[in-house]
C-alpha cells in the first residue's frame, strides 16, 4: 500500500478515535467506574500512539505516551477519574486533534504547538508522580544515578537497583534472510519507551573476507525504560520470536534472573556481566554480589532457583494469556472490518450522479416505449424503471448517516460552556438514530452549534434564578430528531426562560427593523431574532450574543432548502425547530405544466390536487384564495408568478408534444368535470395549437402543497403525474431567482424547473399576513402584480 | 573509487542494506586489498539497516586484521541515526558532522 494512502487512513482513524475518546470522556464523568468506557479511552490513546509510531510521527508518540501512562494508572485504580482529569484529557484530545491536523496538512508543528504539548505533558506528569517518571518527553536519557555501593549491596538482596527493563536479544543467522530488520524492532521499542542504553554486540561479526553479508551476527543488550507491561514489550518482538533468542527482564528483577540470563546466553568475548554494567542495568556492586552468588551456587544447589522457576512459570502464563488475548482481538477486529468498508465520499457522489443520469435515461426510455405502443417494450421499460427506482433508493441510503454522531459532539460543547458560564446544564439526546443525507449532516453542524450555544447562554437561566422560579437548578438542553413527511426535523429545546417578546420587540424597534406602529404576531416577533444584526444580550459574552449568530443560522438552513421556526413559552422554555430535506440529490417530484413550461413540485409536499372551477374563482372575488372544504386556502398562480408567456406557435416539435399529451392521460388528475376559466378560453382562442395540446379541454388545477404547517395552492394548467427527479443546481446567474430551487431534465430532453415549495409557502404566508396589516400593503413581495386588498 | 597514493576513497551509493550488502562487500574487499588507508564515503547513502551496519563492522575488522586504516566519512543523517541507535559511533571512532535537523 502506498504510504500516503496509509497515512490518510491513519489520519481518518485517528480522528475517529479521538471522537470516541471524547465521547467516552464525557460519559465517564457520570460513570467513573465503568471499565468499558475507561478501556475505550485507553484503547484510543494506545492505538493512536501505535499507529503514529509506525509513521514515525515522534511528537505524537511521545505526547500520547504520557497520556496513556496516566490512563494506565487510572485503569490500575491508582488514580480516580474526576472532573479535573476529564477536563485535562479533553484538552489532550483537542491537542491531539491539532497535532493530527498538522500531519494531515503535511506541516511540522510550530514552536507554539510544541509548547502546548509540553505544557499538557507536564500537567499529565503531575499525575504520574515522581517515581515512575518517564523520559519519553525529555530529550537525552537522564543518566541513571547509581546508589552508593553499601546501599546497593543491601538493595540487591531484593532486586537490582535499576528501574529499567533489560532486554537481551540474540538474532539467528537467518533473520535478515527472512526479511526482518532487527534494528526496526529496536526502533519500534522507542515508540513506547526510551532506550536508556544499548550495547551492540559486534564480537560475533567476522571479518569482511569471511562474512556472509546476508546473515546476522549481531546481538543487542538494551536497558529500556517504559511504563508498558511485559506483554507489550514482548509484543514488539512478535514477528521475530522464532528467529531470535529474547530475554526480557522487568525492572528490579532478582539478581538470580540475571544470573540465569548470563548462564543462558552463549559465551561472549566480553562477559555479559560487564555488558550489563555497561548498559546501566546492573551496578558494579550488584555484579560483584551476583558473582559471589554464582560462586556459592556452584557449590550447592541454591534454593532461589525453585522460586525463580515458579516465577518463571507465572510469567509464562501471563505471556500466554496475553498472546491468546491478542489473537482474539485480532480476530474480532477482522470480523468488524469485514462488515464495513470505507468508501471515498467522492466516489459515492459520482455513483449517485450516475444514478441520476440513469433515472433520466430510464424516464426517456419509458416515454419512447409508451409512444411506440409495443406491449413487450412497455413491459421491459416498466421493469427497468422499477429497478432503477430501487437502485436509486438503495444508493440514497448509502449516503444516509445517523445524526447521533453530530449530536454527541454537543456533549462537549455543553460540558465546556456550562463550566464557562457556571451553569449546571445537562444535555439530553433523542432520535440519534434518525438518518439523513451526509451532506446535510455536514452542513447542519454550524447552525446547530449556534442554536445550542444560544440556548446555553441566553435560554437557560442562572441556577439561582431557576431555583427562585421553582425549577430544578440543573438546566436541560434537549436535542431531538425525527422524520416528518419527507423532511427531517431537528429540535433544540431548552427549559429556560423562553423568549422575552417585549425585549425583542423593543430591540427590533431600536434597531429600526420594525416600526412601533406595526402590530406583529407572536411568531413574527420571535422570528425577528433571525434578522441580521439583532441581538438582545445585555452583556456580550465570548460565547454568543454578538448578533451574528441567528441570521447566519437561518441563511445556512435556507441554503439547505430547510427552514427554522421557534416555539417559545415564557418561563417554560424555547424550542428551535429545524426542518430539512432528507436528501439534496434526488426527489420524487410531481410534474405540472403551465403553458409550455414544466415544473416539478417535490412530491413530499403535495397534499392533494383539486380542480379550480369557475365558480370558485368567482367566489374568490379576485382574492387569491379559495374555499377548500370550509377552510381558506391561499393560492398562487405560477403563470403570473413566473410571467409565463403563451407558447409561440411551432415552438415545439408537434410529434413530441403529441406523445407527451398521450402520456399525460394515464397519469392525469382525477377527472372531475371540466370547466374553463375566462382566461383559459381566451388563451385557447388565441392559440389553437395550445387548445390542441391541452386536448380535450383547457382547465386549471390547484396543487395543494403543505410546508411547516401551512397549506398553499399552486395554480397550474396540467398535471402530469409523478416523476423521479435529479435535482441540479441552477447556475450562479440564477441564484437571485425566488421560488425555484433547481432544475431537472425530463425524459424528453426538456428542462423542468423545480419549485422551491418552502419559499413559495413562505411568500404566500407573508403576503397574506401583510395584506391584513394596515398601512403596509405596498411592502408585499409581489408588489404591483398582487391585487391590492383593502378590507 | 579515487586513488591518492596508497589511500583510497570508496563512495557508496544508495542503499546500504541487505539487498546491496553482497555487492558492497566485494567492493570493500577489493578496496581494502588495494590500499593502506581506506575512506568509506557514506555521503550518498540513503538507507542503512542491520546488514549495512554489520558490514561496516566487518570491514573495520577486516582492515584491522590487515593492519590498515578504515574510516567512515560523510555520514548522512540516516546513517548517523542508525549508528546512534546501535550506540556504535564510538566503535568506529570516526568524526561525524552533526546535521541540524529540520
Amino acid at each position: 500500500m502506498n504510504l500516503d494512502d496509509a497515512l490518510q487512513t491513519f489520519i481518518i482513524e485517528a480522528r475517529e478515535l479521538l471522537e470516541h475518546m471524547e465521547e467516552a470522556l464525557l460519559r465517564i464523568e457520570q460513570t467513573p467506574d465503568d471499565p468499558d468506557t475507561l478501556n475505550a479511552i485507553f484503547r484510543a490513546a494506545h492505538t493512536i500512539k501505535g499507529s503514529a509510531g509506525i509513521f514515525g510521527i515522534d511528537h505524537i508518540v511521545s505526547f500520547t505516551h504520557v497520556a496513556e501512562s496516566v490512563l494506565d494508572k487510572v485503569r490500575g485504580a491508582e488514580l480516580r477519574i474526576n472532573s479535573e482529569l476529564v477536563a485535562l484529557f479533553l484538552s489532550v484530545c483537542d491537542h491531539l486533534g491539532v497535532l493530527i491536523g498538522h500531519v494531515a496538512e503535511g506541516r511540522t508543528p510550530n514552536p507554539d504547538v510544541h509548547q502546548a504539548s509540553s505544557e499538557l505533558a507536564d500537567k499529565l506528569q503531575a499525575y504520574l508522580g515522581p517515581l515512575s517518571h518517564c523520559e519519553a518527553m525529555a530529550g537525552p536519557p537522564v543518566e541513571h544515578a547509581g546508589k552508593a555501593e553499601p546501599v546497593a549491596a543491601e538493595a540487591v538482596s531484593g532486586g537490582v537497583d535499576s528501574d529499567n527493563w533489560h532486554i537481551s536479544l540474540r538474532f539467528d543467522r537467518d533473520v535478515l534472510k527472512n526479511g526482518m530488520d532487527p534494528l526496526a524492532f529496536i526502533r519500534y521499542l522507542t515508540t513506547f519507551g526510551s532506550v536508556v542504553h544499548l550495547v551492540t554486540l559486534v564480537d560475533g561479526v567476522p571479518a569482511l573476507s569471511e562474512i556472509d553479508p546476508e546473515a546476522c551476527y549481531l546481538g543487542f543488550e538494551i536497558s529500556y525504560r517504559s511504563d508498558a507491561n511485559k506483554a507489550a514489550i514482548e509484543g514488539a518482538f512478535e514477528f521475530v520470536r522464532d528467529d531470535a533468542t529474547i530475554h526480557i527482564l522487568p525492572p528490579h528483577s532478582r539478581i538470580s534472573d540475571y544470573l540465569r540470563l548470563i548462564a543462558d546466553l552463549p559465551k561472549e568475548e566480553l562477559p555479559l556481566g560487564e555488558i550489563l554494567v555497561r548498559c546501566g542495568t546492573l551496578t558494579r556492586a550488584e555484579l560483584d554480589y551476583a558473582r559471589r552468588q554464582q560462586a556459592a551456587a556452584a557449590e550447592q544447589p541454591s534454593p532461589p532457583i525453585g522460586e525463580v522457576l515458579v516465577e518463571n512459570r507465572l510469567v509464562r502464563a501471563n505471556v500466554v494469556a496475553a498472546a491468546l488475548d491478542k489473537q482474539k482481538q485480532v480476530k474480532e477486529h477482522k470480523a468488524a472490518e469485514g462488515s464495513l468498508i470505507r468508501v471515498n465520499a467522492e466516489k459515492l457522489d459520482e455513483h449517485i450522479n450516475l444514478i441520476g443520469e440513469l433515472i433520466i435515461a430510464s424516464a426517456g426510455t419509458d416515454l419512447i416505449a409508451r409512444c411506440a405502443n409495443i406491449p413487450d417494450l412497455s413491459e421491459a421499460a416498466a421493469r427497468l424503471s422499477r429497478l432503477v427506482e430501487e437502485v436509486r433508493d438503495s444508493a440514497l441510503t448509502l449516503r444516509m448517516v445517523q445524526i447521533g454522531a453530530t449530536f454527541n459532539k454537543f456533549q462537549r460543547v455543553v460540558h465546556d460552556m456550562s463550566t464557562e458560564l457556571q451553569k449546571d446544564i445537562r444535555l439530553e439526546i433523542s432520535g440519534a438514530e434518525t438518518e439523513l443525507d451526509k451532506t446535510v449532516v455536514e452542513r447542519i453542524g454550524d447552525p446547530l452549534t449556534h442554536l445550542v450555544r444560544n440556548s446555553l447562554d441566553h435560554g437557560i437561566e442562572a441556577a439561582e434564578v431557576r431555583v427562585a422560579c421553582g425549577k430544578p437548578a440543573q438546566g436541560t438542553i434537549r436535542l431531538n430528531a425525527y422524520h416528518d413527511s419527507g423532511s427531517i426535523v431537528i429540535e433544540v429545546a431548552d427549559d429556560g426562560g423562553g423568549l422575552d417578546k417585549q425585549r425583542i420587540l423593543n430591540k427590533a424597534i431600536e434597531r429600526g427593523l420594525v416600526t412601533a406602529e406595526q402590530s406583529l404576531s407572536d411568531d413574527e416577533i420571535q422570528n425577528l431574532i433571525f434578522e441580521p444584526g439583532f441581538s438582545t444580550a445585555e452583556q456580550v459574552s465570548n460565547l454568543s450574543g454578538r448578533g451574528v449568530g441567528m441570521d447566519v443560522v437561518r441563511r445556512n438552513i435556507t441554503a439547505l432548502r430547510g427552514s427554522v421556526d421557534i416555539e417559545s413559552v415564557a418561563g417554560i422554555g424555547t424550542t428551535m425547530r429545524i426542518r430539512l430535506p432528507l436528501t439534496l440529490a434526488i426527489i420524487d417530484g410531481f410534474l405540472v405544466g403551465v403553458a409550455s413550461s414544466s415544473f416539478v413540485v417535490p412530491l413530499d409536499t403535495v397534499v392533494e390536487c383539486i380542480e379550480l372551477s369557475a365558480s370558485e374563482i368567482l367566489a374568490a372575488q379576485g382574492r387569491d384564495q379559495l374555499d377548500l372544504r370550509g377552510e381558506l386556502l391561499p393560492f398562487i398562480r405560477l403563470k403570473e408568478l413566473f410571467d409565463i408567456a403563451e407558447p409561440l406557435p411551432m415552438a415545439n416539435d408537434p410529434d413530441d408534444e403529441e406523445c407527451a399529451a398521450d402520456v399525460r392521460l394515464p397519469y392525469g388528475a382525477p377527472k372531475t368535470g371540466v370547466t374553463l376559466t375566462a382566461e383559459g378560453i381566451a388563451a385557447l382562442s388565441a392559440d389553437p395549437e395550445l387548445a390542441f395540446i391541452l386536448n380535450p379541454v383547457m382547465r386549471e388545477n390547484v396543487v395543494v402543497v403543505q410546508y411547516a404547517g401551512h397549506r398553499v395552492g399552486l395554480v397550474v394548467e396540467s398535471l402530469m403525474g409523478e416523476f423521479q427527479t435529479v435535482i441540479r443546481p441552477l447556475g450562479e446567474v440564477f441564484t437571485g431567482i425566488e421560488g425555484i430551487s433547481g432544475f431537472t431534465i425530463l425524459g424528453s430532453g426538456h428542462v423542468a424547473l423545480i419549485l422551491d415549495v418552502p419559499g413559495l409557502v413562505r411568500r404566500v404566508v407573508v403576503r397574506d399576513q401583510q395584506r391584513y396589516v394596515a398601512k403596509v400593503p405596498g411592502a408585499a413581495e409581489r408588489g404591483g402584480r398582487m391585487p391590492s386588498m383593502i378590507e | 573509487m579515487t586513488k591518492e597514493r596508497n589511500a583510497l576513497r570508496i563512495s557508496l551509493l544508495g542503499e546500504l542494506t541487505i539487498f546491496t550488502a553482497a555487492a558492497i562487500r566485494e567492493q570493500l574487499l577489493a578496496g581494502i586489498a588495494g590500499a593502506e588507508e581506506i575512506e568509506v564515503d557514506l555521503s550518498q547513502v540513503t538507507e542503512i539497516d542491520t546488514a549495512g551496519v554489520q558490514l561496516m563492522v566487518a570491514a573495520k575488522r577486516e582492515a584491522g586484521l590487515q593492519r590498515k586504516v578504515l574510516s567512515l566519512t560523510g555520514h548522512t543523517p540516516e546513517v548517523l541515526d542508525t549508528l546512534d541507535l546501535c550506540e556504535l559511533s564510538a566503535y568506529f571512532g570516526d568524526p561525524v558532522l552533526i546535521h541540524s535537523r529540520g
